[in-house]
């Protein structure tokens, strides 16, 4: 369900030979101090090579071993930088296309939004304030606000949604991205980037993980590797003196071996890959997290915040009653709804037109002699104005064939063309389809109000079960809705939410992140319009919609370039999945070290103390071949785990007990037993090849 | 390994679990600052210590004051303590008229009291006045007990409250601790062990004249009242060089068995009181089904070890394989076994039985005991602390596997609280293995060992361990009145306290700050059987993992030694 | 700095008095007022001298009485300091010392049958021991027997009622007061030979 628009494969050729180049840079120690403990094995692999230069030229013992020992000391760097590399080599494929979209432009910079010169400028060049007119075929040069004008603006550069959307001044649907094209008509934008700030830059930023920075679990997490290493190094730093109390030797190679191999070098090697592929599979989910920190708190999420509309209800209400007023017949009614949504292309139209056949049998007819009315945001209503040759085509104004005009749309607009004041029960009639939850929508016909149309929300399919999910994982939902307490209290019970927030301002939609705030809770919330911003400042995880306001994309710590509200839930799942493959890891990588113990202990001592051999449960077959095994494992393991590292653990929304219990046996017990067979095997092949 | 062993063992279990509750509650109370049913004598008293002392006990400290409250009371007390010991002499109450202590012996004995360690590198019936071990030892195993219940009750506090910033009043917590908790049960207690015939007198020492007309000279004292004290609050310093072997510390298995309760009581129903305080009894109980299940393992580990006896002196001719080299044949072999495991779980140190002649195994469990830093129940307050240590490391391993930012009883483990937490655990083993290392390569150090080969190195071991891990007890062949141990060991001993007081407090601040999540079906489960297999798993790895190398060297190949299997 | 130190001076010092002096202090008059026997040193008195704590193990070697196991306190038997061994299980020096002692024993007990009770060949961990488990009693009672001259069985029901059970029937393990067992052989003989 995670998954979805171009999947890169795992283990891209193209990008895995990049990476291994970018593996190879990332050995500079600046780089490498950044992961502190493979910064110790990358000393520790400098050292043994010095030991084993040594070894080589002056002569000395286990010369063979401790040359492959370094050789495994840097292949364990290696993979750990490789990690990271590919990690971000799949990012930049992903930049790499975004990027091809922000070819250099021209800009045309104009003084006022009515001026009509205009003087050429680069697009690079702009800042923000500047003004600049766009006209249909031109690509907006640069972040901005719609101020003036209105246009459709093909955003698939961005989106990968080919369906262009309205951008117009004022109102919610005035932010406009840098790289997108006009496709109609005519804007003015005020640019409120400064160059090189703007989305599109930012997403590249991001999405590359050039400018990453570490999150606070991270951080938390690389601390625990940091302790975990210096005690390993006091463990190892001492066992000399105890060696010598016993009368045993243990060469300096062999010391390192023990080190690296018990410093968590897998989770170390691992734990930025994780990080940026985390990162990526929410870009591959056409969202932009603005922090790896919010993608964190997504998985720590207690409550969700989520509007009804579009979230929970399919955002197109449908028709589900017709309410004539006065002596208009239902009939009557339903035939001029119907002819006048005809040409009415949305789901509402065509739900009328369905409604409409299907209560009274009404037939498509001769669309000749009609003149269809398209929406607008202007007029916000829709209809048809046909001629008498035109009615004439339709059985049901067949007794009236005289030209007409019908429009329905919101009730206030239809009742500004009625001739006469609203009759009371179409007052009444609208109120009632608001009360209980539909929208109405007025028909009128030659400035007479005919009566309402019930548009009725219909509960998503499917998002009951959703919201149960989460209630098993921890997760609180609160549906948010203008709607009164009433209708709200009723479409909540529909769509199974924990709670609900009617008739809902966004003061009040601010009010409530706050208390539950003040409870110790984490909320989530999307939201689209410029008053939706503080409330998305506010909560801990905020997806603006990319359709949304300028103020809101700024707000919010996400950007949904889909505008699907129902993401959030998803978002949620990356964030949880994105903690649970640290952890795992982690768990993983310490409880590897009691089979290595149990390969280099009896290695490092049998010499002196012949009865340890006791210890050595796997039977390995020489110390040299051990400790050799032991090395390579930790080597591998790294490689081995780096598709987990980039896919992210597997996850099952479920309650945290179960997903303990699951983990703690795969990653907890597994990773106790796997290196025993791992190094086993290896052993028996270091033998076969004669390698020690 | 017996039928009458196996049950001693689960009888004593079954006492402390039965006990936990009331213990439990009863500290809740206390340290709510509630009444209990000896307010009425205790309460002015409490108000006239308050008032003598200019505490003002309405007054709660953030960490960092509690921290400093703390630290001051206790280098006065090491100084005073110091001080007593080197001015013994012309000070009254010494009818056995034992000179001063030397300074580097005075040293490691007042940092020993203080610190709750009560090593005793000196045997107390020829080196200490009757007023050095009231007066001085006898308070410091009140008040160093009282300073480690004073650290758990503030951590506890702090995992309470919610975006607090204050987490109690050291110098209240601490009078609190000692007056309704300590002294109450140390009263009653050592009516019991007088009865039972512990000594309990001012005497000078009592010239008897054999039955075959030898001399003997029996020691005398004010013991019951400080073997009380010395088991309740986990200190473990004998009146006599012997210890809890000696037959008037503990004359009858009867006396053992209350030695061993009081050993285990306060630190089981902190647990309990732990619980409570942080409004889920459940939480408590788990915790105290950890450190259950890690003592019944190495105690049923020590027994069977134990029990196998020593091949070497069998095949001389004695009877059964029965190893009774330093052992009393009142308690045999299941006694002193469970004896050994409680003291060096709980931070006791006492001894019933010599932990240097024990088998090399058995030996080894009480060693990984003190080097897993005695939190099986533990010392009296540091049990607790250092499981709660425990807890905020496997919580931050594991509990990222759950999808969310590890949260115990809804406080959120991020940095900071690692960070400390893992000083703390530095602190304990580089207390150990730094400070054992270099035992084990300067010649100064290596005088003290007895024994060769690795009983040798288990010898060291066990010294820095007992005295890193504030325990007390030791291989004590180990010669350890040296000026190098008394000033190493005295080190050891003030690492492992106090670097790890001063995180612990570090991480109560820190979390009282913070705001309490509530727990929902997302959040780990941190009370059922999962967990604590999730902490004991985590103890045993991480603990097993920096003592594993050195743990080889000695005891296992000791034990290897003895031709027997390891497995 | 002065002022953060006094609280926590005047706490310590008032705790000096409360549990260093107070508490021993007013424990000690209670118990010399409820157990005095006990809280002297359970010492053992015989015509007016004391001869011994019973709950101390004190030197035997003569061949009429019982001896307790082997002690490190002090030269031996040094009730003013309490000692053990502290040898490892592998120690060189204790299979030497074990093995002298099970020598000396055979020696000292020929007509003692079976191999040597372990309490009686090595040293206990205060060196004051005051107990020996049956074995160790009977491993001895033929050479009691025969310098005392009286028969076996006597001696063995002398034994037999000495002899203390486990405390509350578990705690513990069965053993007898060698010190306690010799006063009452003592106290046997003088019936027998007034």
């Amino acid at each position: 369900m995670i998954h979805r628009t171009q999947e890169i494969s795992l283990l891209d050729g193209r990008i895995a030979l990049q990476a291994l180049g970018a593996a190879f840079r990332k050995l500079a120690p600046g780089e490498l101090a950044r992961k502190p403990v493979i910064f110790v094995t990358a000393v520790g692999a400098l050292l043994s090579t010095v030991l084993f230069l040594r070894t080589l030229l002056a002569g000395g013992a286990h010369t063979v071993v401790i040359g492959q020992i370094s050789a495994w000391l840097w292949f364990t760097v290696l993979f750990a930088t490789f990690a990271e590399a590919i990690a971000e080599g799949r990012g930049k494929a992903q930049a790499a296309s975004l990027r091809r979209t922000r070819a250099e432009t021209t800009a045309r910079r104009i003084a006022s939004p009515d001026a009509s010169d205009w003087v050429a400028v680069p697009a690079a060049s702009l800042q923000a304030g500047d003004l600049v007119l766009v006209e249909a075929g031109e690509v907006i040069p640069g972040d901005g606000d719609v101020v003036a004008g209105i246009a459709t603006v093909d955003e698939s550069a961005i989106t990968g949604e080919s369906a262009p959307v309205i951008r117009e001044s004022g109102g919610d649907r005035s932010a406009v991205t840098g790289g997108t094209r006009v496709v109609s008509d005519r804007i003015v934008v005020a640019i409120t980037a400064e160059p090189g700030q703007s989305f599109l830059d930012r997403m590249i930023g991001l999405v590359e993980g050039a400018k990453r920075q570490k999150t606070p679990n991270e951080i938390a997490l690389d601390i625990l590797l940091v302790g975990m290493t210096i005690v390993f190094l006091l463990v190892v730093a001492t066992l000399p003196a105890f060696a010598h109390y016993s009368g045993a030797v243990i060469p300096v190679v062999f010391l390192v071996a023990l080190l690296v191999t018990l410093i968590p070098t897998t989770i170390g090697g691992l734990l930025s890959a994780i990080g940026i592929a985390g990162m990526d599979r929410l870009v591959r989910f056409n969202v932009i997290a603005k922090s790896g920190r919010a993608v964190e708190a997504a998985g720590d999420v207690d409550t969700l915040l989520l509007d009804k509309t579009g979230t929970i209800t399919l955002g197109n209400r449908q028709a589900a009653e017709f309410i004539p007023v006065q002596d208009v017949s239902e009939r009557d009614l339903a035939e001029a709804a119907h002819l006048a949504s005809l040409a009415d292309d949305t789901p509402e139209g065509r739900s009328i037109v369905a409604l409409a056949r299907q209560r009274f049998g009404l037939t498509a007819g001769d669309p000749a002699g009609l003149t269809f009315v398209p929406f607008t945001a202007q007029t916000r209503m829709s209809g048809v104005d046909m001629d008498a040759a035109g009615a004439a085509g339709f059985a049901e104004v067949q007794d009236r064939p005289r030209s007409s005009s019908i429009r329905k749309g919101a009730p206030d607009a239809v009742l500004a063309l009625l001739d006469q004041r609203a009759p009371r029960d179409l007052t009444s009639a609208v109120e009632r389809v608001a009360k209980a939850g539909g929208t109405p929508l007025v028909v009128a016909r030659d400035g007479r109000a005919l009566g309402v149309v019930f548009l009725k929300d219909i509960v998503k399919p499917g998002i009951r079960e959703r919201f149960q999910t989460l209630r098993a994982m921890g997760i609180r939902t609160v549906m948010i809705t203008g709607d009164n307490a009433m209708t709200a209290a009723s479409i909540a019970a529909e769509a199974g939410v924990d709670d609900f927030l009617a008739e809902a301002t966004p003061e009040r939609k601010l009010e409530l992140i706050r208390a539950e705030q003040a409870k110790g809770k984490l909320v989530a919330m999307c939201g689209d319009g410029s008053n939706d911003a503080p409330a998305l400042a506010q909560a801990d995880v905020g997806v603006a919609m990319n359709t949304g306001t300028q103020a809101a994309r700024e707000a919010g710590n996400m950007v949904d370039l889909d505008s699907d509200p129902t993401k959030l839930i998803e978002i949620v799942m990356i964030g949880k999945q994105l903690l649970m493959s640290r952890g795992a890891l982690t768990t993983f990588s310490i409880a590897n070290d009691a089979a290595k113990y149990f390969a280099i202990i009896p290695a490092l001592f049998v010499a002196s103390h012949p009865q340890l051999q006791a210890l050595n449960v796997m039977g390995l077959s020489s110390p040299e071949s051990a400790i050799l095994s032991a090395i390579i494992f930790n080597a591998l393991v790294i490689v081995a785990l780096i598709p987990l590292a980039l896919r992210g653990v597997r996850y099952s929304p479920a309650g945290a007990a179960s997903l303990l219990r699951r983990n703690l046996l795969v990653y907890g017990l597994g990773g106790l037993a796997a290196p025993f067979a791992g190094i086993k095997a290896i052993d028996l092949l270091v033998n076969a090849l004669g390698l020690a | 390994m017996d039928a009458n062993g196996l049950l001693q063992i689960f009888v004593y279990c079954l006492l402390i679990v039965a006990l936990a509750p009331f213990v439990g509650r009863y500290l809740a109370t206390v340290f709510a600052g509630g009444r209990t049913p000896a307010a009425a004598i205790l309460g002015p008293v409490e108000r006239g210590i308050y008032r003598l002392c200019g505490i003002r006990a309405g007054l709660e400290q953030h960490w960092t004051g509690y921290a400093g409250s703390l630290l001051a009371f206790n280098m006065l007390g090491v100084l005073l303590l110091f001080a007593l010991q080197r001015i013994q002499h012309i000070l009254p109450l010494n009818p056995a008229g034992v000179p001063a202590v030397p300074a580097d012996l005075a040293f490691n004995t007042a940092v020993s009291f203080v610190t709750n360690t009560d090593w005793q590198a000196y045997a107390g019936e020829a080196t200490l006045s009757y007023l050095t071990q009231m007066a001085g030892l006898t308070v410091q195993n009140f008040v160093s007990a009282a300073t480690g219940i004073a650290v758990a009750v503030a951590l506890a506090r702090a995992f309470a409250r919610r975006s607090a910033g204050t987490v109690g009043n050291f110098y209240v917590d601490l009078t609190r601790a000692a007056l309704y908790v300590l002294l109450p049960a140390c009263m009653l207690g050592t009516l019991m062990l007088v009865w039972q015939g512990v000594p309990q007198n001012l005497q000078a020492y009592t010239l008897a004249t054999t039955l075959e007309g030898g001399q003997q000279v029996i020691a005398q004292g004010p013991v019951a009242s400080q073997m009380m004290i010395k088991h309740l609050g986990t200190n473990g310093g004998g009146f006599f060089g012997q210890n809890a072997a000696h037959p008037f510390e503990n004359p009858t298995p009867l006396t053992n068995m209350v030695h061993m309760i009081a050993i285990f009581a306060i630190g089981a129903g902190l647990t309990n009181a732990f619980g409570r305080m942080v409004g889920d009894m459940r939480q408590g109980w788990a915790l105290l089904a950890a450190m259950g299940v890690l003592f019944l393992a190495g105690v049923l580990a020590a027994y069977w070890a134990e029990s196998q006896g020593n091949p070497a002196l069998s095949a001389l001719g004695i009877a059964g394989p029965v190893n009774l080299e330093g052992k009393e044949v009142r308690f045999g072999i299941a006694t002193s076994v469970l004896f050994a495991v409680i003291t060096t779980a709980a931070s006791c140190g006492a001894v019933i039985a010599m932990h240097d002649s024990l088998m090399p195994l058995a030996g080894m469990v009480s060693l990984v005991n003190m080097m897993l830093g005695e939190i099986i129940v533990g010392g009296v307050g540091a049990g607790l602390y250092g499981m709660l240590l425990f807890v905020v490391l496997a919580v931050f391993i594991a509990g990222l596997m759950v999808g969310r930012t590890p949260e115990y009883l809804g406080k959120k483990v991020e940095a900071r609280e690692v960070k400390l937490a893992l000083v703390a655990v530095l602190a304990l083993a580089s207390g150990i293995l730094g400070l054992a290392a270099l035992a084990t390569v300067l010649p100064a150090g290596l005088v003290s060992v007895q024994d060769a080969g690795p009983h040798g190195l288990s010898e060291i071991l066990y010294a820095y361990a007992s005295a890193a891990a504030n325990n007390g007890s030791a291989f004590a062949g180990f010669g350890a009145n040296t000026p190098y141990q008394n000033a190493m060991l005295g080190l050891g001993m003030l690492v492992g306290r106090f670097l790890v007081i001063v995180p612990v407090l570090a991480i109560a601040g820190a979390l009282a700050a913070k705001k309490t999540v509530p727990a929902s079906a997302g959040t780990l489960p941190t009370h059922g059987v999962l967990f604590v297999g999730l902490l004991v798993g985590v103890i045993v790895i991480v603990g097993g993992l920096t003592f594993f190398p050195a743990v080889a060297l000695g005891p296992i190949a000791e034990h290897l030694l003895t031709g027997a299997a390891l497995f | 700095m002065i002022r953060e130190l006094k609280p926590a001076l005047l706490l310590l010092l008032v705790m000096t008095l409360l549990t260093g002096l107070a508490y021993p202090l007013a424990m000690t008059g209670i118990a010399q007022a409820l157990f005095p026997a006990q809280a002297g040193g359970s010492l053992i008195e015989r015509d007016g001298r004391v001869v011994g704590s019973l709950l101390l193990a004190q030197r035997f070697e003569r061949p009429e009485y019982f001896h307790p196991r082997p002690s490190l306190a002090g030269a031996g038997y040094n009730a003013a300091a309490s000692g053990a061994s502290n040898l490892g299980p592998t120690s060189v020096r204790l299979a030497a010392d074990v093995a002298a002692r099970v020598e000396a024993l055979r020696v000292e007990n020929p007509n003692a049958h079976g191999a040597v009770p372990a309490e009686l060949a090595t040293a206990s961990a205060s060196g004051l021991d005051p107990h020996l488990s049956p074995a160790g009693i009977e491993y001895q009672l033929p050479r009691v027997a025969r310098a005392r001259g009286l028969p076996e069985t006597r001696i063995r029901e002398l034994v037999a009622a000495h002899t203390q059970g486990r405390d509350l029937g578990f705690l513990g393990e069965p053993r007898i007061n060698v010190l306690a067992l010799n006063l009452a052989l003592d106290d046997l003989t003088a019936a027998a030979w007034p």
